[in-house]
This record gives C-alpha cells, structure tokens and sequence, in this order.
C-alpha cells in the first residue's frame, strides 16, 4: 500500500517557506550581530614608519604607489596586521563533533526514510 | 491513485528543455568558478602569505580534480535536474538528499551575493580613481541579480549563451595580463622577493588556514551537473564539460597566483577586493586596466548568471519532489524554466548581498560547498557497493576508485580545520542550522512526501535493502 502524504494548506506551506528562511538568515546574521564572526586580523603598526622599517624594498615601494599608497603611514596597519591563529583545543573537539555527529544524524535517519521509498518502489525485502 | 496520474501527465507536459551541449557545460562550470581568479582566491594569502596561496591553489586544485571525477560519474548516470540533490535522493536518502539541496542553494545564493557585491566595489574603485569616491553600490548590486535573475527567468539556451561569450573573454584576459607582463608591458616589475625574505609569515599553519580560501579558485565547478537534465547528451556532456572546466581553472589560477603576487605586495594582495584588476592597475598600462575592468565585471556577471540557474535548479527540484512546498516545482508555460524558484530566490541573494561583509559571504559559501563535497565521498562509497560496476550502465567511470575519495575526505577535513582557525563562529552556526533544518525536515516535512516518487532511475534495487 502506497504511503499517500497529507494534503498541505496555504498557510502550511508558507510557514514551512518562512521557517526555513528565518533559519537562513539567522545562521548568517546572529553570529555577525554578535559580534562573533569574523577572523579580523589585529594591526601592530610600528611607531613613526618608513618603508624600510615595514620591510618594503623599491619595487615593493612602486607597487604601493602604483596602488595610491604613497604614505607609508597609510600602509602601516594594512602591512603590520597579523591573524591570531591560537586556538582552544576544547573548541576543535567540539567543532570535529559537531561535523561527524551531523553526517551521522543525517545518513541515519535518511537510511530509515530510503528503506521506505525503496520498499515502496521495489516491494518488501525477500 | 488518480491525483498521481494527473501529477505525471503534467511533469510529462512540462520539463525543461534538453538544448544545451558540452560548451554550455564548460561555460556554466568556469562562468560560476573563474571569478574565484578575480576576487577572494586572495585571502588565501592573507590567510598564510605567498607561497601558503600557492600551495593552497594546487592542494585545492587536487581537491577538485577528485569532485570533478567523483562528480563525472555519479552525474553521468543519475542525470536529472539538482546534481547532487538527484545524487543523494538516489543514493542516500531523502533526508541528505534535502540537505544537500540546501548546500547547493546556499552555496551558489552566497556566491551569487558575494558576487554582487564585488561589482559594486569594483564600480566603487573607478568612480574613486576618476575623482568620483563615494560612489552609492547598492543601486548596481541590486540591479545585478535582477538583470541576470530576468535573464534566466527567460530561458536558458540564451543565459547559458551568455555566460559563454562572456566567460570567454573573461578567461582570456587572465591569459593577455599574463603574457603583457611577461613580455614586459607593466612599467613595475615582477618582484617575488617575499618568497625568500618573509616565505611563511604564519609558518606552516599558514598554509593550512590558507585552504580555506583556496577553495575560492574553483568552487562551483560542480555545478556543470546542475544542467543535467537540459543537456542533450549528459552522459558525453557532462564528464567532458566537467573536465575540460577543472583543467581551464588549474591554468587560470596559476596563472593569477603569479601575476598578482609578483604585481602586489602580499599584505595588499591578502586584503584587496579586486586583484587582477588591481594587478591590471600596478602595470600602469590603461588597456590593460581596461580589460581587467572589463574581465572582472564578465567574470562577476557570469559567476552570478549560473549562481542564479544553479541555486534555482536545486530549489525547483525540491519543490517538485515536495521536499519544499510544491508551489516551487513549477515550469513556466513559455519559457520552460523554474520561473518561481527563480523569483523566490532573488530577494534572498538581496539580504546577503546588502547587508553582510564579502569575506562572511564568501566564508558561508565556501562551508556549504564543504559539506557538499564531504558528502560526495561516502556517496561514492555507497554509489560502487550498491549498484557495482556490472550492475548499470554508467556514462563514465572514474579510475583508481577509491583513491580519489580517500584523496577528497583527507582534503575536506583538513579544510574544516582551515576555517575553524579564524572562522570557528560561522563553521558552528552553520552546522547548527543544518541539523535544525533536518531535524524540520525529518520531522515535520517528510509527511508531504510521496515515498515511491523519491526513486525515478531504471536501475535494479539497491544491494542490500
């Protein structure tokens, strides 16, 4: 007997359209509003700067200008900014569980709904 | 039993039009991925310094080359509109198969965004150069995907048509930077002295953390597999197309790598919005500005245009099967595309594009092509042990099984660890709307779905089951 799905409503459907969209935007947005997103790197700029002290040679020094950086005040941070790459090791395990645990959850339960579809289609396991 | 007739008799009625040969797949493959070349690649290389990008370029191209014959195979076999959402819908199940078709949609909605927001900056910059700096983008990203979304809205024999002419040029003004600058064009010279003064700024994390962006260079080539069911021969178009696309990328972004980094001081390259045409700008050659100008707005164009028809095949291909509401599986009378998916997923390119940084878009993008291609692997897997090679009929069958996906999962995982240093935060909210929208899906959206339906291929039953 072919399983025959629930007929769905206008409003049904467009919650469905909504929930999934406010699950889009909110996994993009709340990290950014929080603050939380982003590896922004942290300038050390160095005191009174030349071009020599931020490590630039004479071709480098044309490349600046030819870009519209003459200054090198004006390249300072842009040159001396450095990402932290220290991380928690907490974190990594967490985030390692997270990816793993999600392929598991959802070939799991995909393999319990293909039985169905492939039951359907072909008829029961002999 | 008769609401089922009458549903096959109008998908019979209305199917997308099978109008589209290997060079359309080529240009729908390296239209999305060659504007990879004229922005973001780069911060791999703020990520981990010059040679950490170079590195990143190739392991990345490694990565790709294992999704492309992965890819080749499975798609030359299952070819049906939604790539990989057909894939897993075959192969898995329902419930990866739904979550892969939000990879797809997120993947290419982001890129599309990001793409967007590139030609307002690039826009930004001339207005800046010629004395105009204030420049308002938002008008010129919003009429950017409507433009391209009407463009496929229309039809697409002449979006893919486009996306070739302009890809085209686009890829060819990477090839004459090149050569001007080799044959001595740009009045700054070649300077690769960071490679020996300042190597690894990072050392060798940096060219981990590198990968991340590195995946910039070519992801969307997978989406050649998206046209599956509007090619006039996938089983020939599709692998062929594919291959020939990769292998374009490889050229082009080594290409890039070295005219941008021996151009550009690595500090600006690993920061700049626009590379090759900053590049273009270094030379002080005004043709060359030109073209760069102009390769990087085709670039962005392109990328955009088959965002907009991939992101939509995915979620009309939802739609028909009622994975989401149904409304969205609808063909347009005319033109014989998924008009409403098209529509619907305009203003959603619009929120990202307006309102979030490039590098968070690009990184979002980046994440859901991840869990695509880990996906890949174990469906590989399962793809060989339940319908072995003697079994069916396949259009292509990749060599060295299971190399390339052993090959592919060591990559994606050590890219996983690439975007938790800096981008832990987004990796997490990202995983954690995944296993929201499935826990949705399992239990509350699979009641609207018709469980025989969900296999379509002539193939044999699965071993096993």
């Amino acid at each position: 007997m072919a399983y025959k799905p629930p007929k769905q409503g206008l409003f049904g459907q467009v919650f469905d359209v909504l929930t999934l969209l406010v699950l889009t935007v909110g996994a993009l947005y709340i990290p950014l509003y929080m603050g939380l997103a982003g590896a922004a790197k942290v300038p050390n700029p160095v005191a009174n700067p030349t071009w020599q002290s931020l490590g630039q040679n004479a071709a480098e020094q044309q490349q600046w200008a030819a870009l519209g950086i003459t200054d090198p005040a004006a390249a300072n941070n842009i040159i001396t900014a450095r990402f932290d790459y220290s991380f928690s090791w907490v974190a990594l395990v967490v985030m390692a569980v997270l990816v793993v645990g999600y392929f598991v959850l959802v070939v799991r339960l995909s393999d319990r709904e293909y039985r169905e579809v492939i039951e359907e289609r072909f008829g029961e396991k002999r | 039993m008769a609401n089922g007739t009458t549903s096959k008799t109008q998908t019979e009625r209305l199917q997308l039009l099978r109008v589209l040969g290997p060079a359309h797949i080529w240009a729908l493959g390296v239209g999305i991925v060659l504007v990879g070349e004229y922005m973001g690649w780069n911060f791999s290389v703020g990520k981990g310094g010059m040679i950490a990008g170079l590195i990143a370029c190739w392991v990345a191209g490694l990565l790709y080359t294992c999704v492309a014959m992965i890819d080749s195979e499975v798609t030359s076999t299952v070819a049906a509109a939604g790539g990989q959402y057909a894939q897993a819908k075959h192969i898995v199940g329902p419930l990866m198969a739904f979550n892969v078709g939000l990879f797809l949609v997120m993947a290419y909605t982001m890129l599309e965004a990001a793409n967007a927001i590139t030609v307002g900056f690039l826009l930004d910059t001339v207005a800046g150069i010629q004395g105009h700096s204030g420049l308002d983008q938002h008008p010129f990203i919003v009429l950017s995907i409507m433009f391209l979304a009407w463009l496929n809205y229309r039809g697409v024999l002449a979006t893919l048509t486009f996306n070739l002419v302009i890809t085209a040029i686009a890829f060819l003004a990477i090839i004459v930077l090149f050569l001007s600058v080799q044959f001595g064009a740009s009045s700054v010279p070649l300077d690769f002295s960071a490679i020996t003064n300042d190597p690894l700024p990072y050392g060798w994390v940096g060219i981990v953390a590198s990968l991340h962006f590195g995946l910039w260079y070519y992801l969307g080539i997978e989406g050649t597999c998206q046209a599956a069911e509007e090619v006039r021969s996938p089983a020939r178009s599709l692998p062929y197309g594919t291959m020939a696309g990769i292998m374009t990328l490889l050229i082009a972004a080594t290409m890039t790598w070295y005219v941008c980094s021996g151009l550009i001081p690595w500090e600006y390259l690993g920061q700049a919005g626009t590379p090759l045409f900053d590049a273009a700008r270094v030379t002080g050659n005004s043709w060359l500005m030109v073209l760069l100008f102009v390769g990087t707005m085709f670039a962005t164009l392109a990328s955009a245009n088959g965002c907009i028809n991939d992101a939509s095949r995915a979620w009309f291909s939802m739609g028909r099967d009622r994975y989401l509401p149904s409304w969205f599986g609808a063909v347009h009378p005319v033109y014989r595309t998924p008009y409403r998916a098209i529509v619907f997923l305009v203003p959603i390119a619009l929120i990202f594009a307006l309102g979030a940084p490039l590098d968070q878009v690009v990184t979002f993008s980046i994440l859901s092509g991840l869990l695509g291609y880990t996906f890949m692997t174990f469906n590989m897997i399962m793809f060989r042990n339940k319908w072995p090679l003697d079994t069916i009929k396949r259009g292509y069958v990749h060599p060295f099984h299971p190399l390339p996906t052993i090959v592919l999962l060591t990559l994606c995982s050590t890219a996983y660890f690439a975007v938790f240093l800096g981008y832990g935060t987004q990796l997490i909210a990202m995983l954690c709307f995944y296993i929201i929208a499935s826990l949705w899906f399992h239990f509350r959206r699979y009641q609207f779905v018709r469980r025989g339906d969900q296999f379509t291929m002539p193939w044999p039953k699965p071993r096993g089951y």
